[in-house]
């Protein structure tokens, strides 16, 4: 590769590049910052990612290149995720600012290992190689395993790091051994390649199918879908609020990008057996994670449940990935719950770490009685919310679930679109107890008011309301963002 | 037209909540007037609106929809929604209803709420948009969007502004009704995928939808209506949610939130689904028969003045579905001014429980006895929408239940005279059960001591009933208004019926 090769590859994937660089000098800077400065490296992490984001909003809409060989595809498709994967990168360091000084776990790694984590992330979303996809699997994990672990002091962060690698570790097994058989099959880790050679006939497709049943089963790990959800809650409990809220999110969609551009753009022939897999699924992920989260009294907890249901309502998109005409429009409407929930997520969980106290307390729905009369702002945020994760019009969940529930009908789904209207009001239950115990409880709940948490509350909230009420140029975007492969 | 009177009407509501956001909790006696005049104003442009309807038929009643809007609002992959209003014939009363009812219910309120008053009369402000929005809507999508959000203030009003048992019913009231609308969601969204368009009016000109699949539709619809309604079985919420509501709740929810349901049923299922409409017509009258009769029985049973009205609702709401599902003019006419009557005579109701709950903070009848001495404005008065609610000749309750069974008797639709014959039932025993309740809260003696110190209401309280008792009386000598104004929508409705 000639230097202007490389240089010319590099510019296409600028703000992966930019953030890489930004990440490793970030390091570098930590180390020679005084431990009371280390507010600093969040302002400087925070202006790498708006710088990142800069540029990818700059470049939305220029024409599809594949860098690298083809290894990497730079669409609309991935630039849509980088903008999403950047967004949350700038609310997860705005809620963990104030959140680490107040645990006393603050450490210049945590904004450099979130910049790491999001490069993972940028890399799953416009990979275009099974090799690749397992790189920025890798990319994105690690980071989030040492997150989860940063409040070493505590032994649920440690069992949650733990846990969360272990069973990232395992998952990653299943995902290589998928690609090795697809390879087997095809004799390509290439998207474009396989595809190509399943329209010429030249791939064994049993053993393509083995392979890719069993990337889907690694991925879903990383997206938590049932039953491969185990690690969750544990997890999403153990870890600190922010690495919470940011994996939920960041984590979650990079995994979607991934699942959607193999299954989308490179299996569509085998949609006869996985279409079923997946809307059994989704079905199941919906269903448990509705249910289960009835039952829990710590609000970590039930949000991490909920992120579970989420998940299936998100994987619903991926079930008439067979039907190209569908799937066009089925891609949109999973990008465009990704954002709905998104900023739906990072809203309840700034609210959440709002409350939180040292050695897990306020995490308790009972902490929460009495905040509509204490703090009135703070708990109507909390109830936008409460209602976008329910679906209630006006707010950007229910777009989401209309877009959503709308593009399986049209692949003939209705069933599977049933289940979703069902389960969503068996979520309704739990979402608003939350509301309850805000409003209709009397109570001395503690907040912290800190001025970047308030304002991830506030534009989410307004966002999620807003929106949702003008939300054509959203889902504009969305709808342009198809995939493409080469 | 220069101004959108609809979308004035809909939306006025939410510039007194931008007011009422900015003012401080402590003046509650500004908040409570910024909240009245929004309403009053709200009310007087709906007046404003009433005229221009009538002016735009040039003579006559026009059969059409009238100072509509329609402007492109959210395009989703292909389909347009559109921000699509207006009012024909069958909406317009339900608004100005929706409208008359606010300003009474906030100056119900006076006394009644003193805890988080800026709260109330935000989210009450909220629900009239809501309301409003219900009733104007002509695009499913927006139809949807509205529909919804009444629930989220209503269920604040009912869960912090409520009885002991606020919160279960706050609940349930949310659930039962969420559990019908997104089956409806269900069936919105596969008229947009099979018609590609939501609006109402393109809808029903397309028509063309399968007997069977139509029947589907139907009976999608059907669920998130008759929750709403409530028929029988699906009432139950209704009793927890009105008991436990506050005053002002109460009277929203039975004057207007209940009616959306039966609106429903009327612009939607009857419209876009006709052969269904008719097939499931002997059903849905067979199932409101059942709520009259079993309503009136219940209520009967009751010894809380509150539940008594709750349940009398279920009765006289299945004689509105019964008019409507006669599918005759007589049937669907008395349907719509019987929406009417309940929203005034059953708001006036629980307006009356409401002041002497205020006072003696019981509602059980047998606390009470001999009020008629103690306090006879006030006995008067109850006397008087006692009645409307039974169907005396003379009063608004009457004019409606007589064309509903008049409609319903010679219904093809239904087919059977019986229905109408068990339903004309439930006019006796609603004399029945009210009469009761009068009898033991405002005859005989005043054997209690609590009660023989009881002020009679003052002039705010009387203010606030003598509007209703006004139509009371206008509707029951001279109803022809309010026949004429939806007769030609209805004609045309009756038309695209098989």
């Amino acid at each position: 590769m000639t230097l202007s090769l490389l240089v010319d590859n590099l510019v296409t994937i600028l703000p992966l590049a930019v953030l890489a660089v930004w990440a490793c000098l970030l390091l570098l800077v930590d180390a020679f910052l005084p431990r009371q400065h280390k507010g600093w490296i969040a302002l400087l992490a925070a202006v790498g990612l708006a710088l990142a984001m800069g540029i990818a909003v700059a470049r939305f809409g220029f024409p599809t290149e594949a860098p690298f060989g083809g290894m990497v595809v730079v669409d609309r498709f991935s630039t849509f995720l980088t903008v999403l994967f950047l967004g949350s990168g700038l609310a997860g360091v705005a809620v963990a600012y104030d959140y680490l000084k107040r645990m006393e776990i603050e450490r210049g790694e945590y904004y450099a290992l979130l910049l790491f984590s999001i490069c993972g992330m940028m890399l799953m979303g416009m990979a275009a190689d099974l090799i690749v996809i397992f790189l920025a699997l890798e990319l994105l994990s690690i980071p989030l395993y040492i997150l989860a672990a940063m409040a070493a002091h505590h032994n649920e962060s440690l069992e949650a790091g733990l846990k969360y690698f272990l069973l990232g570790a395992f998952s990653g097994g299943f995902l290589v051994y998928g690609v090795a058989l697809v390879f087997g099959a095809t004799g390509t880790t290439q998207l474009f390649t396989i595809v190509e050679m399943v329209r010429y006939g030249q791939a064994n497709l049993s053993l393509l199918l083995i392979g890719s049943a069993l990337i889907m089963i690694g991925l879903g790990f990383k997206v938590g879908v049932v039953p491969f959800h185990m690690w969750t809650p544990d997890v999403y409990h153990g870890a600190p609020s922010p690495v919470t809220a940011f994996m939920s999110v960041g984590a979650k969609a990079g995994g979607f990008a991934a699942l959607m551009r193999i299954f989308v753009a490179a299996f569509p022939s085998l949609s006869a057996d996985m279409t079923t897999v997946f809307w059994v699924i989704s079905a199941l992920t919906m269903f448990l994670g509705n249910v289960v989260a009835i039952a829990q009294s710590n609000i970590k907890r039930m949000l991490a449940y909920s992120s579970i249901a989420h998940a299936g309502y998100i994987l619903m998109a991926l079930v008439p990935f067979g039907q190209a005409a569908v799937s066009r429009v089925s891609v949109a409407s999973a990008l465009f719950y990704l954002v709905a929930y998104a900023f739906t997520s990072f809203g309840a969980w700034a609210v959440v770490i709002s409350l939180e106290k040292r050695e897990g307390g306020g995490l308790a729905l009972d902490d929460y009685a009495g905040l509509g009369r204490k703090h009135p702002a703070l708990a109507a945020a909390m109830t936008v919310f409460m209602l976008s994760f329910t679906g209630v019009p006006p707010t950007l969940g229910f777009m989401g679930k209309f877009f959503l529930f709308r593009s399986i009908m049209e692949g003939g789904f209705v069933g599977l679109a049933l289940i979703g209207v069902l389960t969503s009001l068996i979520s309704a239950y739990f979402y608003l107890r939350v509301v309850v115990v805000m409003y209709m409880r009397e109570g001395e709940p503690e907040v912290t008011s800190e001025p970047w948490l308030q304002l991830t509350v506030f534009v989410s909230a307004i966002a999620v309301v807003v929106l949702s009420l003008f939300s054509t140029p959203l889902l504009d975007w969305a709808s342009r963002a198809v995939l493409q492969l080469f | 037209m220069d101004i959108d009177l609809t979308t004035l009407v809909t939306f006025l509501p939410l510039i007194g909540v931008l007011v009422l956001l900015f003012m401080k909790g402590e003046q509650k006696n500004a908040i409570r007037w910024v909240a009245l005049l929004t309403s009053l104003v709200t009310f007087a442009v709906s007046i404003v609106l009433l005229v221009n309807f009538i002016a735009a038929g040039n003579g006559a009643i026009s059969a059409d929809i009238e100072l509509e809007t329609k402007v492109p609002w959210i395009s989703l992959g292909g389909w347009q929604i559109y921000y699509h209003v207006g009012v024909d014939g069958l909406s317009i009363l339900l608004v100005l209803l929706t409208t008359f009812l606010v300003p009474l219910c906030i100056l119900s309120t006076w006394s009644a709420v003193e805890d988080r008053v800026k709260d109330f009369m935000i989210f009450f402000l909220l629900l009239e948009t809501g309301m409003v929005g219900v009733f104007v809507a002509l695009d499913l999508f927006l139809f949807y969007v509205f529909w919804e959000f009444t629930l989220v203030p209503m269920y604040f009003l009912i869960g912090i502004w409520g009885g002991p048992r606020r919160m279960y019913a706050a609940i349930k009231f949310f659930l039962y009704t969420m559990a019908g609308s997104i089956l409806m969601l269900l069936a919105i969204l596969w008229l947009g995928i099979q018609q590609q368009t939501f609006s109402v009016p393109e809808l029903i000109a397309k028509g063309g939808i399968p007997e069977n699949i139509q029947l589907w539709l139907f009976l999608a619809f059907a669920a998130a209506f008759a929750i709403k309604v409530p028929m029988w079985p699906l009432h139950s919420w209704l009793p927890d949610a009105h008991v436990e509501a506050p005053t002002a709740g109460s009277v929203i929810l039975a004057g207007v939130l209940l009616k959306m349901g039966t609106y429903g049923f009327l612009r939607f299922n009857l419209s876009l689904f006709p052969e269904a409409a008719v097939r499931m017509a002997p059903w849905i009258a067979g199932l409101a028969v059942v709520g009259i009769i079993y309503g009136a029985a219940v209520s009967y049973a009751q010894q809380d003045v509150k539940k008594l009205v709750a349940y009398s609702s279920v009765s006289h709401l299945g004689f509105v579905m019964l008019g409507l599902f006669a599918l005759n003019p007589q049937g669907v006419q008395g349907g719509i001014l019987q929406m009417i009557n309940h929203g005034l005579s059953t708001g006036a109701l629980f307006l009356i429980v409401g002041m002497i709950y205020e006072r003696r903070h019981t509602r059980d009848m047998d606390a009470f006895g001999g009020l008629w001495k103690v306090m006879p404005i006030y006995g008067l008065i109850t006397l008087i929408v006692t009645l409307s609610s039974m169907g005396l000749p003379g009063l608004n309750g009457f004019v409606g239940e007589f064309s509903i069974l008049l409609g319903a008797f010679g219904s093809e639709a239904i087919g059977s005279p019986w229905f109408a014959g068990l339903a004309a039932l439930g006019v006796i025993l609603a004399a029945v059960y009210m009469l009761k309740m009068f009898q033991k809260m405002f005859l005989g003696p005043v054997d209690k001591e609590e009660n023989k110190v009881l002020k009679d209401i003052n002039w705010r309280e009387i203010i606030t009933l003598v509007p209703l008792l006004i139509f009371i009386f206008w509707i029951g000598l001279y109803p022809k208004p309010f026949f004429a104004l939806m007769a030609p929508a209805v004609e045309k409705l009756l038309a695209g019926l098989p």
